[in-house]
């Protein structure tokens, strides 16, 4: 198949890359950009490793074309630390033991990124809905709970010193 | 022992915690090498064939394809069991399962890949097939491997005490069959694996060879690399990069691993593999289908007199760890309760499907459900409790159990207390409404097998600490980190003995060009052998630290206390946390940091000037110890000792553990009787750890341990049919998401073991066993049914509630059967069908059956 040229912008920053029209996101993501941060896990969209954000909502990259995501902003992992610093979930992720083996975390963070953004006070029932479209086989869930809340109180305080 | 510790005990975020919440660190399938071609491999589409011919001429010519690589090309026996080298990389003359492996196409692409297999033809002549286990231990011809008679793997027969007695002087004994079906580990990263060769400067032809794999046990890669690849061991080099979990799926050497280096070598260039999620399934080594007739017999005070257990594990097409685990589900029948008479028969059986292997609590979770359930019925029985029944069998430890486990730290006691005290089980147990109920199970693990599979008398984890003038102590370890938190603690541990903060020290681990022999993290042996390998090696180093320490602070060595980057005399200057903060700043000011870090001559002279000190800081006594003494390094080495390595019986190997780990487990369940849905509400589970090294991480295993065991008892099931997995993907394997999971409270039981640690035994494994029959016995106390088959599906479960009220069976999936595909998936290139399904040989057995046939 024909290579075609098209115009990424992923976490902030445009890419020219030559693709094939049936590349899909995550290979382009991993293969092209080197963005490894999102993980392939499942091939089928089952697991959730590969989420990432196309203009803010939650993807998963592993089904989805990469040519079709031309003109919209793409958000990895990669992009989620801020001023150079571990953004409050990555942090509390770490803290509470929500990542064991790691490699479905980035996928998870994503997703929660998602859900904080259109509901910044979610129950717990709100987060564990949220999270189900994402697999982890190493924490059965418990702490990553623990660590969204304690994400949430910190997000809080912080904005609250700011002003 | 002292429990005033700065770093131990502490709750702690892992040392690699940032790489993998930023998604910087790397592992296997995210590196890439300049040059690096891409393999796939072709498997195998019937159950049991023999290879009449392979002609690979037209993928060859495929532009694009760089090698094609055949059996022929390595066809050096292997297995990761001394007693089972019965694997081939790629198959010889015969496939042995549904996705055996036949060729590997190495590409410029994986496009390329996966066109070209489609042209590599190969000539089966397809053989019946065995998948039942009991119908296998019949066969007579077309053995699967044909020095195993009656395709049996292994079989023991151990009795201890006398059983028959055992079961005269009982006053209620149990008798069943119970069935745990298989589950594989699933772990989210699939199977990777990146092989390189060097040339060699002086023949000038390919000389060494560096692996990057996903696996807990990159020595063992290493030696089998060397036997298949005829290459001495030390021109191998395997480095485990960040793994994304192993639950015992990595446990062992995976037919990539071996087939991406002998790739390379063909095609002389870096090759890297990667499964797909549906090889990944096909890959398997998980716990295997287990059938166990049981038999129990108790007094009427609840004392169990006997147990006789009769084992048949479907163990696949190869032996893997079949060994070892057949005699791990015998063995570990003892060391949990004081059973004075056992009586063991385990059959390991070859089936014509994936090999099954170690998974967490590796032999020992499916007759945990089995006796856990059978003590409950007998505890009803005698109208007892059912965790008084748990508490009238305990050991009296120290022990050395009738089947030679030698015990010495045992939680279990305050386990069950405290999960009965934290669930209300004494207020609430039978008390709730009908469709709820409560269930209490036990279960125990080994911290690390006391005898290695490869038996030697060579330490099972040695390790390497360097201090440098700049303070930094960088420790070299052969642990392998797989996010179970192998390289936090070994830093925990480094950094508590020398009294330095955790954040001077480096963990360089499970790169065997670099790190001392460990034989891997399985069986639950990183905390209690590497920590305690860990624990030695600091030791000695801190041994030269002292000794240069007090010759400027005028005492003796054993005066000082390393404590929070500060060595202080013990005596003189009252505590030592009071002198901790102002010495430290003050030696900052000064020019502590830029001292410790260079030599300098004259400053060092000016220190000297000063006379002898009160305390120094870390950096400070670094450099006076490699002043004195030169290098500062130290060693350490661990090996079980020769009293916890089990008793001279057949077998008696496998078992022995320098210590165990106990669980008791509470769970709360509803059962919905019409539609048969159980759910888990939550679960309060104990674990006598020890003593929790990291809080956290402890927490973190038992929570994980609980859910996968969870995923096992409710949904998890890998579902066949005719030889081919029907559910080879992470939806359709169904383990549980964050809806269907229960809240589980862990409960850290501290035991202090006296030969772990700093008291520390296994976390990871223990707690899964007792989760299984833990849901059993409450699904009981909610219906009243007992399940004797796992999962307890809905279709199980209401099948048992209508069997219970004598109420016709309804067969759900009649003329529907979900499992019954109309076409196959062919996603990732794992080529599986070419449009057909398997053909049938006239005498498989699978024929004669009606339809369905198979392993269920």
């Amino acid at each position: 198949m024909k290579k075609q040229l098209i115009e990424l912008r992923v976490n902030g920053r445009s890419h020219e890359v030559a693709i094939e029209p049936s590349a899909l996101l995550l290979d382009v993501l991993r293969q092209e950009l080197q963005l490894t941060g999102s993980k392939r896990a499942c091939d089928d969209s089952s697991c959730g490793a590969c989420t990432v954000l196309v203009d803010g909502v939650a993807m998963m990259s592993c089904t989805l074309l990469a040519a079709s995501c031309e003109g919209q902003e793409i958000t990895t992992i990669e992009g989620v630390s801020e001023h150079g610093s571990l953004a409050a979930i990555q942090k509390a992720y770490g803290d509470w033991g929500g990542a064991q083996c790691g490699y479905c975390t980035p996928g998870f963070i994503m997703t929660v990124k998602s859900l904080l953004s259109e509901n910044p006070d979610p129950s717990e029932a709100d987060v564990r809905a949220a999270l189900s479209s994402n697999l982890c086989r190493c924490t059965g869930y418990n702490q990553m709970y623990e660590a969204i809340r304690s994400a949430i109180q910190a997000e809080r305080k912080g904005l609250a010193e700011a002003k | 022992m002292s429990n005033d510790f700065s770093i131990i005990g502490k709750r702690t975020a892992m040392v690699d915690a940032a790489e993998k919440t930023t998604g910087a660190g790397k592992y296997t399938d995210d590196l890439s090498v300049p040059g690096m071609l891409v393999g796939k491999i072709l498997h195998s589409p019937y159950p049991h064939a023999r290879i009449k011919r392979i002609d690979y001429t037209r993928a060859e010519k495929l532009d694009g394809v760089i090698a094609v690589v055949i059996g022929k090309d390595a066809p050096n026996p292997y297995g990761i069991l001394p007693v089972g080298h019965d694997e081939h990389a790629l198959a010889l003359d015969k496939v042995r399962y549904a996705g055996d492996n036949v060729a590997c196409l190495v590409a410029t692409s994986e496009a390329v890949a996966e066109k070209a297999l489609e042209l590599i033809d190969v000539d089966y002549e397809v053989l019946p097939a065995y998948f039942d286990p009991e119908e296998s231990m019949k066969a007579e011809s077309h053995l699967i491997h044909d020095n195993k008679p009656h395709n049996l793997e292994k079989d023991y027969h151990h009795v201890f005490g006398d059983p028959d007695q055992g079961f005269a002087d009982a006053d209620e004994v149990a008798e069943a069959r119970f069935i745990a079906n298989e589950v594989t580990h699933a772990a989210m990263e699939p199977h990777s694996t990146l092989a390189s060769f060097e040339l060699d400067p002086h023949t000038g032809r390919p000389g060494r060879l560096t692996v990057w794999s996903s696996t807990q046990v990159p020595y063992y890669l290493q030696h089998k690399l060397s036997l298949v690849l005829e290459m001495p061991m030390a021109q191998i080099r395997v480095i485990k990069p960040l793994v994304g979990g192993g639950f015992g799926g990595k446990s062992e050497v995976i037919p990539l691993e071996i087939i991406a280096a002998i790739a390379a070598r063909k095609a002389q260039a870096p090759v890297k593999i990667t499964y797909t999620r549906e090889e990944v399934f096909w890959a398997h080594r998980g716990r295997p289908r287990t059938i166990i007739d049981l038999k129990t017999g108790v007094k009427k005070d609840g004392r169990i007199t006997a147990v006789k257990a009769r084992v048949v594990q479907d163990g696949g097409a190869y032996c893997s760890y079949g060994v070892v685990t057949i005699l791990y589900s015998g063995a570990l029948l003892g060391a949990l309760y004081d059973i004075p008479n056992i009586q063991y028969n385990g059959y390991r059986v070859l089936t014509n499907k994936p090999a099954c292997g170690a998974m967490r609590g590796h032999g020992t979770v499916n007759v945990r459900f089995a006796f856990e359930s059978q003590l409950d019925e007998l505890a009803a029985k005698i109208g007892m409790d059912p965790a008084e029944i748990r508490q009238r069998n305990l050991l009296q430890t120290p022990c050395v159990t009738v089947n030679g486990l030698r015990v010495q730290s045992y939680g279990l006691p305050e386990c069950i207390e405290r999960t009965v005290a934290r669930s209300g089980w004494k207020q609430r147990k039978g008390k709730l409404p009908r469709g709820r109920g409560l269930g209490i199970a036990c279960s125990h693990y080994v911290s690390g097998a006391a005898n290695s599979i490869i038996r030697s008398d060579m330490p099972h984890s040695t390790v390497n600490i360097k201090i440098d003038r700049d303070g930094g102590v960088v420790v070299y370890t052969g642990a392998s980190e797989i996010g179970q938190g192998s390289d936090t603690m070994t830093a925990q541990v480094a950094a508590e003995t020398l009294g330095c903060t955790l954040s001077r020290v480096r963990v360089i681990a499970a790169d065997t060009d670099l790190t001392p022999i460990d034989i891997g993290s399985y069986s639950s042996r990183v905390t209690f052998m590497a920590g305690n390998a860990t624990l030695r090696a600091a030791t000695q180093v801190k041994k030269l630290i002292a000794a240069a320490a007090a010759k400027k602070m005028n005492c003796a060595p054993e005066d000082l206390v390393f404590r929070a980057d500060t060595v202080v005399k013990k005596n003189g200057h009252g505590s030592t946390d009071a002198l901790v903060r102002p010495e430290r700043s003050e030696a900052a000011s000064v020019s502590g940091r830029v001292e410790g870090q260079i030599l300098r001559g004259s400053l060092q002279q000016k220190r000297k000037d000063e006379g002898p000190k009160d305390s120094l800081t870390f950096e400070e006594a670094v450099v006076a110890a490699i002043d004195f003494h030169g290098a500062l390094t130290g060693t350490g080495s661990y090996a079980p000792p020769a009293e916890a390595r089990g008793g001279k019986h057949k077998g008696a190997g496998v078992g022995p553990s320098p210590a165990y780990s106990y669980s008791a487990q509470v769970a709360e369940v509803s059962v919905d009787e019409d539609t048969g849905e159980v759910t888990v509400h939550k679960v309060w589970a104990a674990h006598d750890c020890g003593r929790a090294l990291n809080p956290v991480s402890v927490e973190g295993q038992i929570i994980g341990s609980v859910w996968m065991g969870m995923g096992q008892a409710l949904t998890e099931e890998m579902v066949w049919k005719d030889g081919m997995l029907m559910n080879p993907g992470l939806l359709e394997y169904r383990s549980p998401s964050s809806i269907e999971s229960p809240d589980v409270e862990p409960i850290i039981v501290e035991s202090i073991d006296p030969e772990g640690p700093f008291g520390a035994k296994e976390c990871s494994e223990g707690s899964l066993a007792a989760t299984i029959p833990a849901i059993a016995n409450a699904i009981y106390d909610a219906v009243g049914v007992r399940l004797h088959e796992s999962p307890f599906t809905p279709e199980r479960v209401l099948a048992a509630l209508r069997a219970n009220r004598s109420f016709k069976a309804l067969n759900l999936t009649e003329g529907i059967d979900p499992t019954a595909p109309t076409r196959f998936r062919e996603h990732g290139g794992s080529l599986w069908f070419k449009g057909k399904g398997p053909e049938r040989h006239p005498l498989d057995p699978a024929r004669s059956q009606t339809g369905a046939g198979g392993a269920d």
